[in-house]
């Protein structure tokens, strides 16, 4: 029996761009098979929760949605080890883990992401600096090649595949399942310290000291201040509060505070984020901020403060925005950062959220965006004169030896990736050698010239 | 502990349904053809919500086998299944089904008799225990045949007048016979089929379900608001209903 699709409009978290998709939902892994092996479509990219940005995981001809393929498969309890099929999300996770004292080794800024994802795009976390990528915790993975495979890859067996897998956008085959290593904690509370930084070298020079005793570290940052000024940023900077450290007020270390969810049910104007209105919110966000330390902070706030708001995308108006993250080596990084950060005010374009981080060891992943270094994410709403300012700070991060992050590119050029991704021919080697007939491709694949047209 | 046996749990409201006892606290069988499927379903909700969960081997379509494989586990299962839930269908193809016999076939047998070959084994079964909870989907299509689809249509018609029937026979031993009719249903059934609206998800459905086996209602419609359509649907006289484009 053919499987049926879908024909519909889909796109990225940042709503560009937006194309129309044949959306396949297999319900079962044999249906997933059926789907990759009947050659209805001549090509097909998995996608999960689609909280990438640009188009990661569009693909007109055929798409893979995975989110019906959720189940967990096993758990122990003693190892904290999970397996779980490739569809279910990391929210899914922490609901049935963290009342059994497991929290998610790493994570990204919201939880809304599905295992597959995590691993297609070596997702990192505030604790890069300290634990790596996604990828460091995954014991190992089974992929369904387009030969009809199912591999089991994993750093020490078919680690080719693992390596190409990790990071590799989905271009290598549909991950079906993967065991992961949870982190214990005893409390779902967190022991946060909060600093003013002046300016960015501030930032960073407190974040390289004393980095070393935080599990987690982000900085939040001001990228409207200009002069000296330039970066300054609070940074929030904390540890899994133990059981025994929590005031006798918490009865229930395991047990989730209630929290209020909102909705933004429409699409605002696209006036209503503008370089006005960002700047009034960094000066209060900057004001509010002192220096603070030990402040108890649950999870939820600590890691997900923006999924508190669904459809938070949709402030940025119906035209969407582009969400511009870059990795830059220790090695000139600093000045790559000043540079980004002086065109980007020079150009007066507002960013709600700019974050800044460290990064520790890159990962095996041959396409995983973190290089030891630092991390810079923004966001930019789309408008006339974007996309040529975007391609001249890829110039600049690109002529200090940096990266974009794939997750969250929509308009790099190919020419520019292929300089800032070494590894690419290896990756295109070992994706021939499981794909030979390219059956795996999506939009942004052929953008950036990773697969052929 | 208490045990419910859902029959077809490889369907998308059956799924959505074990994880929603389950999310209650009740154990779980599932029955099907599909062994894989079924232990992957079974581990998935043993894991979240902490029951347990067993597969049975079964075969709609094989009514021979269901007095020996049902009954069986029925023995075995004694006081802890507190009821049944089937959730065994197959929308087909129409258009198909009016010129190829086999096709036809599969809709009324997987519909209609292989539900009830399965219902007067579990009917008898709960009879006797004079407790205990017998629920079934049927479907709105039931309600009034329409050129689209009335091989289903009547095979669901037949399915909710047995059910009728068979709530009026237990009525007496205490045992509640619920009949489901959902609209259109977001699973894999319906997937990618033009001509759908207020479709419905599998988990709103199975929240429905639940409750009205918890109730005892009779026969419930989800979501609700397809009570009201159909009662206008049947009663739109004959005469004019066969002209219209259905």
């Amino acid at each position: 029996m053919a499987e049926n699709f879908v024909t519909e409009a889909l796109s990225g978290w940042g709503r560009f761009p937006v194309e129309s998709c044949n959306v396949y939902r297999p319900e079962s892994q044999r249906q997933l098979a059926a789907i990759l092996e009947s050659g209805a479509q001549p090509s097909l990219i998995s996608y999960g929760l689609g909280r990438s940005y640009g188009d990661a995981p569009l693909n007109r001809q055929g798409v893979i949605c995975h989110t019906r393929l959720n189940r967990f498969l096993a758990f122990d309890a003693q190892s904290g080890v999970v397996e779980c099929e490739a569809g279910v999300s990391l929210a899914e996770i922490l609901q049935y883990f963290l009342p059994r004292g497991f929290f998610l080794p790493v994570t990204p800024g919201t939880k809304f992401v599905t295992v597959g994802g995590a691993i297609a795009a070596d997702v990192h976390g505030k604790n890069h600096h300290q634990d790596g990528t996604f990828g460091n915790f995954v014991l190992d993975f089974k992929l369904l090649t387009p030969r009809g495979e199912t591999l089991c890859a994993s750093p020490n067996h078919d680690c080719e595949a693992f390596r190409a897998t990790l990071g590799g956008m989905g271009l290598t085959g549909a991950i079906l399942s993967a065991r992961i290593k949870l982190r214990p904690v005893t409390s779902v509370w967190m022991l946060v310290d909060y600093q003013q930084a002046a300016n960015l070298e501030d930032a960073l020079g407190r974040m390289t000291e004393s980095d070393v005793r935080y599990q987690y570290s982000v900085a939040w940052i001001d990228c409207l201040a200009t002069g000296r000024q330039m970066g300054r940023a609070v940074l929030m900077r904390g540890n899994h509060a133990p059981a025994n450290e929590l005031p006798a007020r918490i009865r229930a270390p395991l047990a989730e505070p209630a929290r209020r969810r909102w909705t933004l049910p429409f699409d605002f104007p696209s006036l209503a984020l503008n370089s006005l209105t960002v700047r009034a919110f960094n000066s209060v966000y900057y004001g509010m901020h002192r220096n603070a330390v030990r402040q108890l902070v649950d999870l939820e706030t600590f890691f997900y403060p923006l999924d508190a708001v669904l459809h938070w995308n949709r402030l940025y108006g119906r035209r969407g925005f582009v969400q511009y993250q870059v990795a830059l080596p220790l090695e000139g990084g600093l000045e790559g950062l000043k540079e980004v950060l002086t065109r980007l005010a020079q150009s007066r374009r507002a960013s709600f959220l700019a974050v800044l981080k460290r990064f520790g060891k890159s990962s095996s992943g041959l396409l995983s965006f973190p290089i030891e270094g630092y991390t810079l994410a923004l966001d930019l709403p789309v408008a006339s004169g974007l996309f040529p300012l975007l391609h001249e700070l890829d110039r600049v991060v690109l002529s200090h030896g940096g990266r974009i992050y794939l997750a969250k590119d929509a308009v790099m050029a190919a020419r520019t990736f292929a300089a800032m991704y070494p590894k690419l021919e290896e990756f295109r080697a070992i994706k021939n050698r499981l794909d030979p007939n390219g059956l795996l491709s999506s939009s942004q694949a052929r953008r950036l010239a990773i697969v052929e047209r | 502990m208490s045990t419910v046996l859902i029959l077809g749990a490889t369907s998308g409201i059956a799924t959505a349904l074990a994880r929603e006892f389950s999310a209650h606290k009740f154990d779980l069988v599932l029955g099907g053809r599909n062994r894989d499927e079924l232990s992957v379903l079974a581990s998935d909700l043993s894991i979240r919500h902490g029951v347990q969960a067993g597969t049975l081997p079964f075969d709609a379509l094989d009514t021979e086998t269901h007095a020996g494989s049902l009954r069986s586990f029925l023995a075995q299962a004694g006081n802890a299944l507190v009821g049944a839930v089937v959730c065994i269908g197959y929308l087909g193809d129409q258009v198909k089904g009016q010129s190829d016999w086999d096709e036809a076939r599969l809709i009324l047998e997987t519909n209609f008799t292989g539900c009830v070959s399965a219902l007067n084994i579990l009917a008898n079964h709960f009879e006797r225990r004079r407790a205990g909870f017998i629920c079934a989907i049927s479907s709105v299509a039931g309600d009034r045949g329409r050129q689209s689809n009335y091989l289903y249509g009547a095979a669901k018609a037949g399915l909710s007048v047995y059910l009728q029937g068979l709530r009026n026979r237990l009525f007496a031993a205490g045992v509640e016979v619920i009949t489901v009719k959902p609209g259109f249903v977001d699973t894999r059934m319906t997937y990618g089929r033009s001509g759908m609206f207020l479709v419905a998800s599998p988990e709103s459905v199975a929240k429905g379900i639940f409750r009205a086996i918890v109730k005892g209602r009779g026969e419930v419609y989800l979501p609700w608001f397809w009570r009201p359509i159909m009662l206008v649907v049947k009663s739109i006289p004959e005469a004019i209903f066969k002209r219209l484009r259905t």
